[in-house]
């Protein structure tokens, strides 16, 4: 990697342009869907479609102008900043729903049962509504349900997890020690470890759905329970797929000790997703 | 005006630039990565987005001229003050605002160009996108979303087919602008002319790193706001519906958690462009810079904790009614810091009076008047009497209006000889800010006396006693519309020659002191500070 020549800037785009497309198309045949009609799955199929391309064509394009050298130190810095205002943006996403979880649970849940300055509530509206938590509110939408335990597959998840982050980092170690083979193995273990998690929680939903009773539809429980886990689930898939693309150009030789912003960003989206996960651990499950 | 100084050093670094001019053909901007390019796409888009929204303002307006019902069904009539909002915000002011940073803050601070140029082009994509989403939903069946731009639980979940497009439309604009603020703090953080220190930094410079900061802290939280309506309406959560142990008030508090830094989003680049203006027509650096910087931080501060004084009226616990009562007034004081330094900046200097100038001092003044009823309203108590009535209508048009829209165009004549080469039509554009700032205040003025007697927002159609104030705010809307219409031709005319005068690099006397973009040719060459600038004019310590 050069330090000397001058900031690296691209002269026209065509990947950004493409991926509005993509993601416009998607959408649009999102909502189509919603409503009903009946353009809608092809639609978004189409615009996924695209998408995938798009992130294909566009992590290429970025892959080989970093390994040709163009991108100098304050190319570097300026990918290393983007990526840590980006994890910041998806902390406060994550925050919306650990908020909701904790307004409800220590708010409006109570407030329901006429804790406070809010008896009428419960002597007007749901006199027979006691608050406890979990719960499916006064209207017990969705019928009877279970809590999701601690320790079964949750508990093996969060080992999952957590044993994913010490192999990331092994493999750092590894890239920065120029020993391709553990950098290679470590992202191996962990794109493995990243996708059992995600199944591990496959097999939790479909538990939850077919003998527990617990659903997206299960009062408010259900609602933060799936909301929050959903949205981690999907990132621990998102996470993995980076990691695997880090894979692939560590197997092709990609990345020095000096230069691998990709594998850094990817790691660090991966501790990221490795600490929500610990989050909702303690609140969604533990406590 | 001045002439031409001599000292300036840019023939020396841009001998390369002729290698990559702009694409050619209309393709140009489609797939440009050039800071400048973009800016003046995100202007040009927020321009058109203005007189799109301001023509739903004459539509509600023109139905309020008169008590009845004259010519739109309630039903649209609410559909429009919504779309005319979210067009507003998030299809005008922001992307102005954003428009002048990409412009601006490379040539302010001594870059080459954006940090991140190519996804510089996907948010301005992305906006374009989202908006066209917004814009479609007012041809579905069931009409365009009608609840307000607040986008409240239970009332907007009744809305037809536009719901799920309106939330999409969300996202893509959220992402837009996350993308667009990230991109202006690494810019800002990363890019800077080694002598160009942080507080050295221009006031518009600084007071967009602290908006980029808010909006990467708060698009995420709207988004997840939108995304529960979602799955409530289709995917049967129960977030915001009691009956499954959620709350509608959620909402709100989620709501206005993004919805308060929003609008300091929408203020504090205003501050910076203000800031920016004054010191130069008054022939006197900025007084109290770092003021300033400090007082612009303490603002977005304290933007993350007095949201629910929106909610005064929920059925908030009376320690959350205090606390957010005692937390809002605090935000009185930095504000205030910055008017006192903005009239420091003007006593004894040697003022002239230029179309950015007039907009520059009216905003001032018209700026402290909005924040005056901002200060009305924080006190909880005397806000149930004004709660949801025209009184908050004329306080938050008075800080847009005159404030953010003014300094945009004030921004405007500022910057168009620097961007276009060009003198624009000084006589003109007195003409125009004349017009504008005697028509706003009969415009939304009356509207403080219509709130007070009582008259609620968002409704079509009033009780008798509003109607001598309604046709007199009418009245001036209509000259506010169509006084617009003078920018957009002096837009257009600059552009095209305007006064066929040449203008020189510094454009305005002495200039050059203030800012490193008056060191650069005018009009502006495609690329600039290809080897940063060693000389920083420092006009502030």
């Amino acid at each position: 990697m050069s330090t000397n020549n001058a900031y690296y800037i691209p002269h026209k785009a065509t990947w950004p342009v493409m991926a509005t497309a993509g993601l416009l198309t998607t959408l649009v045949g999102f909502a189509n869907y919603l409503n009903g009609s009946s353009i809608g799955s092809p639609l978004m199929m189409l615009g996924f479609a695209i998408f995938i391309v798009m992130v294909a064509g566009w992590f290429t394009l970025q892959s080989t102008e970093s390994e040709s050298g163009m991108y100098n130190h304050g190319v570097g810095i300026s990918y290393r900043m983007g990526m840590m205002w980006f994890i910041f943006s998806e902390v406060m996403f994550f925050a919306v729903f650990f908020g909701t979880l904790w307004y409800t649970r220590n708010l409006s849940v109570p407030w329901l049962g006429g804790e406070g300055a809010k008896a009428a509530t419960k002597a007007i509206l749901w006199t027979n509504y006691t608050a406890v938590w979990p719960t499916n509110g006064p209207g017990n939408v969705g019928g009877h349900f279970e809590p999701m335990g601690a320790f079964g597959l949750p508990f093996i998840n969060t080992l999952l997890l957590l044993s994913s982050g010490v192999t990331c980092t092994w493999a750092h170690h590894g890239l920065l020690a120029k020993k391709r083979d553990q950098l290679i193995k470590g992202l191996i273990a962990t794109v493995s470890l990243g996708f059992l998690f995600v199944l591990c929680q496959a097999f939790e939903y479909h538990e939850a759905y077919t003998e527990m009773g617990l659903t997206l539809g299960s009062g408010i429980y259900g609602s933060t329970f799936f909301m929050l886990t959903g949205f981690h689930g999907f990132h621990v898939c998102v996470g993995a797929i980076i990691l695997s693309v880090v894979l692939f150009r560590s197997a092709k030789g990609h990345f020095t000790p000096e230069n691998h912003f990709a594998f850094e960003a990817a790691a660090w989206y991966w501790h990221f997703v490795d600490v929500v996960w610990l989050g909702l651990f303690v609140f969604v499950y533990l406590m | 005006m001045s002439a031409v100084t001599a000292e300036h050093d840019h023939d020396d670094h841009h001998h390369d630039d002729h290698a990559h001019g702009p694409e050619k053909g209309w393709l140009r901007w489609v797939v440009t990565t050039n800071h400048k390019d973009i800016g003046t796409l995100y202007l040009v888009f927020a321009l058109a987005m203005f007189f799109v929204g301001g023509t739903m303002a004459m539509i509600i307006r023109a139905e309020l001229f008169e008590p009845g019902m004259q010519f739109v069904d309630p039903q649209f009539f609410n559909s429009m003050t919504t779309m005319h909002a979210l067009v507003m915000v998030f299809g005008a002011v922001m992307p102005a605002f954003v428009g002048l940073a990409n412009w601006m803050v490379p040539m302010m601070i001594g870059a080459p160009d954006m940090a991140l140029p190519r996804m510089n082009n996907m948010s301005f994509w992305l906006l374009v996108a989202g908006i066209l989403l917004l814009a479609s939903t007012l041809f579905m069946e069931g009409g365009a979303p009608a609840g307000g731009w607040t986008l409240y639980p239970p009332l907007v979940l009744q809305t037809g087919k536009a719901l799920p497009f309106a939330i999409f439309s969300v996202h893509l604009l959220g992402i837009s602008s996350i993308m667009g603020a990230i991109n202006i703090v690494a810019t800002i953080l990363n890019m800077r002319a080694p002598a160009m220190s942080l507080m050295k930094m221009p006031m518009f410079v600084w007071t967009w790193l602290i908006t980029g900061f808010l909006l990467i802290a708060i698009m995420p939280v709207f988004a997840g706001a939108v995304t529960m309506l979602l799955t409530d309406k289709f995917f049967h959560t129960s977030f915001f519906d009691a009956a499954g142990g959620g709350d509608p008030v959620l909402y709100q508090h989620i709501f206005w958690f993004f919805g308060h830094p929003e609008v300091y989003v929408m203020i504090l680049p205003t501050f910076g462009v203000a800031s920016t203006i004054i010191p130069v027509f008054a022939r006197k650096p900025l007084f109290g810079y770092s003021s300033m910087v400090y007082a612009t931080a303490a603002i977005a501060f304290l933007a993350f904790i007095v949201w629910a004084h929106h909610m005064f009226t929920v059925g908030m616990p009376i320690s959350g009614e205090l606390y957010f009562m005692y937390a809002t007034m605090l935000i009185a004081i930095p504000t205030g810091v910055k008017v006192f330094n903005w009239t420091a900046t003007m006593w004894k200097g040697a003022m002239t009076f230029e179309t950015p100038m007039l907009f520059s001092i009216s905003f001032v003044v018209l700026f402290t008047l909005g924040g005056f009823t901002g200060l009305m309203m924080s006190i909880a108590p005397a806000d149930f009497q004004y709660h949801d009535s025209y009184f908050i209508v004329a306080h938050f048009h008075y800080t847009l209006v005159p404030a953010s829209i003014f300094m945009i165009m004030a921004a405007g004549y500022y910057w168009m000889p620097k961007w276009t080469g060009h003198m624009y039509n000084e006589k003109i554009g007195q003409l125009h800010f004349w017009l504008s700032a005697i028509s706003v205040n009969i415009l939304f003025f009356p509207q403080h006396f219509l709130g007070l007697a009582g008259m609620p927002r968002r409704i079509p159609d009033y009780a008798i006693q509003f109607s001598d104030w309604n046709m007199i705010s009418s009245i001036g809307g209509f000259i506010f519309g169509a006084s617009q219409l003078l920018f957009l031709y002096i837009v257009v005319d600059t552009i095209k020659g305007g006064t066929g005068e040449k203008v020189t690099d510094e454009v305005w006397e002495d200039a050059h002191k203030h800012g490193l973009e008056w060191t650069l040719p005018s009009p502006v060459p495609y690329h600039t500070f290809s080897t940063p600038p060693t000389v920083i004019p420092c006009d502030h310590d």
